[in-house]
């Protein structure tokens, strides 16, 4: 499986260093997040959105993101327009909506989607392993840092191991059907995915003992700050910053 | 019979991202033939052995297997059914809880009765001398006994063409002699990728070697000391 499609780019974005980029994004979630209305979450998508263009990503899979990310914020319009106890209200028969839990709803919306689109064009702009890099940099706790790095690091080993099982199943000519055999055999991989996983990480964590490893990823290359660096920073951190006081 | 190929493949291409590894490759086994494969690590012995099972879809060329062009994952459904393929890492091919479960597995898939497949597991047992394995969890077994329980998954089925990966990797004498008589007493059309020179003099017939994307005959390996 491949998560780091958008890492693989060469804008501006993607050239910054990534301790930057993750404070501005800080700056931003925290700045968005808590602003109110309309208007201002809506510059806020605006300004997302502008950064992503400047990252140059692949549109469909960027849409593909956005959509799985939707779907959450979708229950939210089932249930706050309903339940959203302000008036006035547009009656509709049985149900009564709030206009003012639709207006909540639509801030919510807007501040997700800006947030999950500043996120992809600044973080996911850089490689997984810098970004732990860039944590531990930052003086993120190690353990955080690791946690972090190998949970990445494993969605795509079980993936793997989720491939060669299908193959192995394929390979012996199953096809599925409604059958006690088929949901023997779904039973039998999600077992066995749970134990070869398992299997993996410990032989995994033999290798890395074997290398010596003592709980802490050592760090090989550094960043280095540059001016445009700088500038980046603190350019959108204004930006964010008045858009918040507008 | 045996003048229409059980495989073929025509100008085969395929690569990861930008690298070629199959260029205009073609291939022709029939029925009876046992053929091995040899070639340079990375050269895309077991990329072809996926491309023939469907795993892998080339970017151009004709696969015809049993007659049939398969191109769709619905068509490779009949050729996994009746061409065995046995994977170079055993632990991608065991995934059942216990051996024998693992040896059902297949006859089950070609809607054998309980009392066939009970018959087969028995056979099969019996042929490779592993009645002692039958009721152990998979992941207790040594790397040798993954490689045998394997090799026996395949054999269950029956299948018209074996495909196999490496078989006698890991493999004491006395089970890759018994591998031996078993290929060449029941296996009738095989290819064999292997770099175990000796295993393949015993038990195929030609050798092709896979280089640069394409196949070659290699002309003097029975003459090599």
């Amino acid at each position: 499986m491949h998560l780091e499609v958008f890492a693989e780019g060469n804008s501006f974005l993607h050239k910054l260093d990534p301790r930057i980029k993750i404070l501005v994004l800080l700056l931003f979630a925290i700045f968005c997040a808590i602003s109110q209305n309309l208007l201002i979450p809506f510059i806020y998508l605006l300004l997302s959105i502008f950064l992503v263009w400047l990252a140059k990503l692949h549109f469909k899979t960027l849409l593909n993101r956005i959509i799985g990310a939707n779907f959450f914020i979708f229950f939210i319009w089932i249930f706050i327009p309903i339940s959203y106890q302000k008036n006035p209200y547009i009656d509709l028969g049985i149900i009564k909506l709030s206009w003012e839990g639709v207006k909540y709803a639509l801030s919510i919306t807007l501040k997700c989607n800006a947030i999950i689109l500043a996120t992809i064009a600044l973080l996911a702009t850089s490689s997984i392993f810098s970004i732990a890099h860039a944590m531990s940099h930052l003086k993120v706790p190690d353990k955080l840092v690791m946690i972090f790095f190998l949970f990445y690091r494993y969605i795509s080993v079980i993936h793997e191991e989720y491939i060669k099982i299908k193959r192995a199943v394929l390979a012996r000519g199953f096809k599925s059907g409604t059958n006690l055999h088929t949901y023997k055999t779904y039973a039998y991989i999600v077992g066995a995915l749970l134990i070869k996983s398992f299997q993996r990480s410990t032989e995994i964590y033999r290798a890395m003992l074997a290398r010596g490893f003592n709980g802490i990823f050592p760090l090989y290359e550094h960043f280095e700050l540059k001016k445009i660096d700088f500038l980046f920073g603190i350019i959108l951190s204004i930006i964010v910053i008045l858009i918040y006081f507008l | 019979m045996n003048n229409i190929p059980i495989i073929k493949l025509e100008n085969i291409n395929f690569g990861y991202d930008s690298r070629f590894i199959l260029n205009n490759l073609n291939l022709e086994i029939f029925y009876g033939e046992k053929i091995g494969l040899m070639g340079p690590n990375g050269s895309g012995k077991t990329t072809l052995l996926y491309i023939l099972t469907g795993f892998l879809k080339p970017f151009s060329g004709k696969i015809i297997i049993l007659g049939k062009e398969r191109k769709e994952e619905k068509d490779f459904l009949e050729v996994r059914q009746k061409i065995g393929l046995l994977f170079q890492d055993s632990d991608a091919q065991l995934f059942c809880p216990t051996v024998k479960e693992d040896i059902a597995f297949g006859p089950l898939n070609l809607k054998k009765s309980r009392t066939e497949v009970k018959e087969i597991i028995k056979k099969i047992a019996n042929t490779f001398n592993i009645q002692h394995l039958l009721n152990r969890p998979i992941y207790q077994l040594s790397a040798g006994e993954k490689k045998i329980i394997a090799l026996a998954t395949v054999f269950a089925m029956d299948p018209i063409c074996y495909l196999l990966d490496e078989p006698s990797d890991g493999l004491d004498e006395t089970t890759k002699k018994r591998l031996k008589d078993l290929l060449n007493t029941w296996v009738k059309t095989c290819l064999i990728v292997s770099h175990d020179k000796e295993f393949l003099r015993d038990v195929v017939k030609k050798i092709y070697v896979l280089k640069d994307g394409q196949i070659f005959p290699y002309q003097d390996f029975f003459q090599e000391g």
